[in-house]
């Protein structure tokens, strides 16, 4: 293929990395603007959204269709549950304090990790798409005879990937829409912006965290659901969403979400395309370093306005 | 008797101890107790950083593979003798150190951790990319000609062990002395308050860097060691398990004090030991005891030992 369709090809899976990838980076973001702790376990809960979207399909059984729904309704909630159990026996015990915080989500990173190697085996496992048709591109090319149209061997997507990137747009705004317009919404902002006065006007900014921790390991949780019939499941398949999401959380400012869904596009566009140019080692390196040095010199992010 | 004097006992018999105990342990143990040593100065690197000054570093896998590669870099590539190999392995962990201190110390708290953490993943990738050299994640072997220091043949387990527990004890006294020394204390009331610390007069940024740089010298001779003892050099060693198992060991064994990483490493290396005969999953437990910890005992085994019995513990 020339460099015009691959671009192409480029650009539509850049999109579907950069759909999943806001759906998990925003729950992290959440995280981290309402209860201002870092989650590394938040890999964890994109890994076992995945694990047991395969274990829920896999037992629902009969018709992909529907055991896919079922994947897509029980896993965040599974994992959102665990997650507000993590919330209350171990973080809320050791108030929230950041770096205790870190330390005990990378037990949790382990604990989850490792009990879904005992679970679930060593072994990548698929999910049945819904549904998967394919969709060719055309392509134009200039000759003699002018333009003309041609079908590129290998430039096209599926209608599930579509799909995806359709229904992560409308988790977006079905998300803002809870943070901007419903009463709980309301208070989550009110804790982010000033976690004292909440409290002091009787928010019950306990229940808030629990809360948001839970949604945003459903999130991330629910974005590795919608991949897993493209990509299957894996024991270890949490660990780039976690670095991807520090990266697009830190690149957009800490805590901001319009800025977090802003660089997740970025980093997901821009992942897809350079590593068709460059190695994608390379590409990891530049990406880690941007970071280092954003949080060194340009803490509030990229987009971000200093606060 | 005066209380440095006490403890320069306690640690000399801990090191005498782990010499004569050779005489003792069946020969399976020699190579998991010389590993453990050799691991257990990485945990007292990380230990300088994390306990004495309350830097949360999560990339000091970076500074042990630093050291691991010098060295054996230096030996493939560069064709230099063992221990100029190792010697050049401290220097390089000792520049990256200087270099990310440098970087990194402007920030604190949990900027600080995923600055390092972001450097060390940086360099892990790095690694990967210059395969070609480093063998990526396969890695390569060190040769047995080119594991002689000395007249001292480190392929056989028995001098293996002496030279691990000597130099594990020079590392041990020398960790003793800095923390009774002036540079010492002010590290630890950087600790508890570097405002104050720097309203005292002191160059509170100076000190930490100091600090960074002996810490990553230190992990980078931990990391030559284990390179040229069991003559291995892999990629593994510079990914972010080796970052969390030093801040794992210490935490476990007592952050801020001398004997903790030791007792920490020991501790786990001989857990995971016994763990992995029963189930490939025993990182699981390794998670457990971190929730653990910083929910019931944030000071480790030898912060509640000097807590409760020994207060005189350094």
């Amino acid at each position: 293929m020339e460099i015009g369709p691959n671009l192409v090809l480029a650009v539509l899976e850049g999109a579907l990395a950069a759909a999943v990838l806001t759906l998990t980076a925003v729950g992290l973001s959440l995280v981290f603007g309402v209860m201002r702790v870092v989650n590394v376990a938040h890999g964890q809960f994109f890994m076992l959204g995945a694990v047991l979207a395969w274990t829920v399909a896999h037992y629902v059984g009969v018709n992909p269709t529907v055991g896919f729904v079922a994947a897509l309704l029980v896993a965040p909630l599974l994992v959102g549950s665990l997650a507000v159990a993590a919330d209350v026996l171990v973080l809320k015990r050791i108030e929230y304090d950041p770096e205790n915080t870190i330390v005990a989500t990378i037990g949790m990173l382990y604990i989850i990790q490792q009990a879904a190697l005992m679970r679930f085996g060593p072994d990548a496992r698929p999910v049945e798409a819904p549904f998967n048709h394919r969709i060719a591109i055309p392509w134009f090319e200039y000759t003699d005879k002018g333009f003309s149209l041609y079908w590129p061997w290998g430039l096209g997507t599926t209608s599930y990937k579509l799909a995806v990137i359709g229904f992560a747009i409308l988790i977006l705004i079905a998300l803002w829409l809870f943070l901007s317009r419903t009463r709980a919404g309301l208070i989550m902002r009110a804790t982010q912006q000033d976690r004292e006065i909440a409290q002091a006007f009787g928010m019950p900014v306990g229940r808030v965290n629990a809360l948001v921790f839970g949604l945003g390991a459903g999130l991330a949780a629910l974005g590795a659901v919608l991949i897993v019939p493209i990509r299957q499941a894996h024991y270890l398949m949490g660990d780039e969403p976690l670095l991807l999401s520090f990266i697009v959380v830190i690149i957009g400012g800490l805590g901001s979400l319009a800025g977090t869904v802003v660089a997740a596009i970025l980093i997901g566009m821009s992942d897809s395309i350079i590593s068709i140019f460059f190695s994608p080692t390379l590409a990891k390196v530049v990406s880690t370093l941007l970071v280092a040095f954003v949080l060194i010199f340009r803490p509030q992010g990229l987009f971000g306005k200093r606060a | 008797m005066a209380a440095s004097m006490k403890s320069l006992v306690l640690h000399a018999g801990v090191v005498a101890l782990i010499l004569a105990l050779q005489f003792v342990l069946p020969e399976y143990h020699h190579g998991i107790l010389a590993r453990t040593l050799v691991l257990a100065i990485f945990a007292m690197s990380y230990n300088l950083t994390f306990g004495y000054t309350g830097l949360l570093s999560l990339g000091h896998a970076l500074f042990f593979a630093a050291g691991m590669y010098g060295m054996g870099l230096g030996v493939v590539h560069l064709g230099l003798p063992s221990l100029a190999a190792v010697v050049f392995g401290v220097v390089c962990a000792g520049f990256v150190a200087a270099v990310i201190g440098f970087l990194a110390l402007r920030t604190a708290g949990v900027a600080l951790m995923i600055v390092t953490l972001m450097f060390a993943q940086a360099g892990w990738y790095l690694i990967l990319y210059f395969g070609k050299w480093t063998r990526g994640d396969e890695g390569f072997v060190i040769a047995r000609e080119h594991r002689q220091i000395l007249g001292i043949d480190l392929a056989d387990s028995n001098a293996r062990y002496v030279v691990a527990a000597l130099v594990f004890g020079a590392v041990l006294i020398a960790m003793l002395k800095l923390v009774e020394s002036r540079f010492g204390k002010v590290l630890v009331a950087i600790r508890e308050n570097d405002e104050r610390a720097r309203m005292l007069g002191y160059d509170v940024s100076a000190y930490k860097l100091g600090a960074m740089v002996l810490s990553g010298a230190m992990a980078g001779l931990a990391g030559a060691a284990y390179g040229i003892m069991f003559g291995y050099v892999g990629a593994t060693f510079a990914s972010v398990q080796y970052s969390i198992l030093p801040l794992l060991w210490v935490l476990l064994g007592g952050a801020g004090t001398v004997l903790g990483p030791l007792v920490g490493t020991l501790f786990m290396t001989y857990l995971i030991d016994k763990l992995s005969e029963y189930t490939h999953a025993y990182m699981l437990f390794a998670g457990l005891i971190l929730v653990l910890l910083t929910l019931f005992a944030r000071q480790g085994i030898m912060g509640e030992v000097r807590r409760r019995i020994v207060s005189w513990l350094p």
